[in-house]
């Protein structure tokens, strides 16, 4: 079971329209967790070799990006800019801006050294490669 | 006027108003629209959709934003955690008259759509010389 945490002072706005913005995700979905105000929203899956992590980070580069791992803590930092400007006026305003935080607890020990993460598209996915010990094992039978 | 813009959204989108020609869900994506002297400018975030997967139109007023995703990022996956849906980008914006809809010029970088939309010369704010006697 994962549990995060949150912190950080994203800006409100963007927290309710985040919040929104998932409570039209939730209908029929299967979502896992029950607190979805937190940005990033985070996916996570695996196979037998990896645990992997996918955010939508929309307009970040991997410089706006901090990602930590400390035993199976993972942490998503980072920041969206904004472009304020003068002389303009904004009819709609919907991308939220600000800094964020995130910490998920992995569901299995990672090989810290080997973690990956890549960022496409403004999607960012983290490949954790399970430690030894997390990896499922076939046993073998013996015939007696 | 071009500053009464409106929109119609909804987040997430039932199949009958996207055009759907694939399975899955679409979602409305978020927007910023910005208006400047000589043009109104559309973001929109597009993520996980790239630059041949986006079409953008403009037709009678209404500006149509589409975007194809990468359907695996879901399906091929058994998730032990999901916080979001994967799906397609759909949202129009009634713009209204006033657009050189020859000159919109788009582009994508990281899953953000930037849409320049100039105004036509008719509708510029016109500073306006008053002379003194």
């Amino acid at each position: 079971m994962l549990t995060h945490r949150f912190s950080l002072p994203m800006a409100s706005r963007f927290e309710r329209e985040m919040n929104h913005l998932l409570s039209s995700f939730l209908d029929g979905t299967p979502f896992t967790t029950s607190t979805p105000r937190v940005f990033p929203p985070i996916n996570v899956w695996e196979d037998a070799e990896n645990v992997f992590a996918e955010a939508e980070l929309p307009g970040l580069a991997m410089s706006d990006l901090e990602i930590l791992v400390v035993g199976n803590e993972l942490t998503i930092k980072g920041r969206r800019g904004s472009q304020d400007e003068t002389n303009v006026s904004y009819h709609r305003r919907e991308r939220g801006t600000g800094e964020f935080a995130r910490v998920l607890t992995l569901p299995t020990a990672v090989n810290q050294e080997k973690v990956e993460a890549a960022l496409k598209d403004g999607v960012l996915t983290i490949t954790l490669p399970k430690a030894e010990e997390a990896k499922p094992r076939k046993i073998q039978i013996k015939a007696s | 006027m071009v500053s009464d813009i409106t929109t119609q959204e909804r987040r997430e989108l039932p199949v009958t108003r996207a055009e759907r020609t694939r399975e899955g869900r679409t979602y409305v994506p978020n927007c910023d629209i910005i208006e400047r002297e000589s043009e109104l400018v559309i973001l929109a975030d597009l993520p996980g959709v790239r630059a041949e997967d986006v079409d953008v139109n403009f037709e009678r007023g209404m500006l149509t934003i589409q975007g194809r995703v990468d359907r695996s990022r879901e399906s091929g996956r058994t998730f032990m955690h999901q916080e979001y849906g994967v799906g397609d980008f759909y949202r129009t914006f009634e713009i209204g008259e006033g657009i050189e809809s020859s000159k919109i010029e788009a582009e994508l970088k990281d899953g953000v759509l930037t849409l320049h939309l100039p105004k036509s010369e008719a509708i510029r704010p016109r500073k306006i010389a008053v002379r003194t006697r």
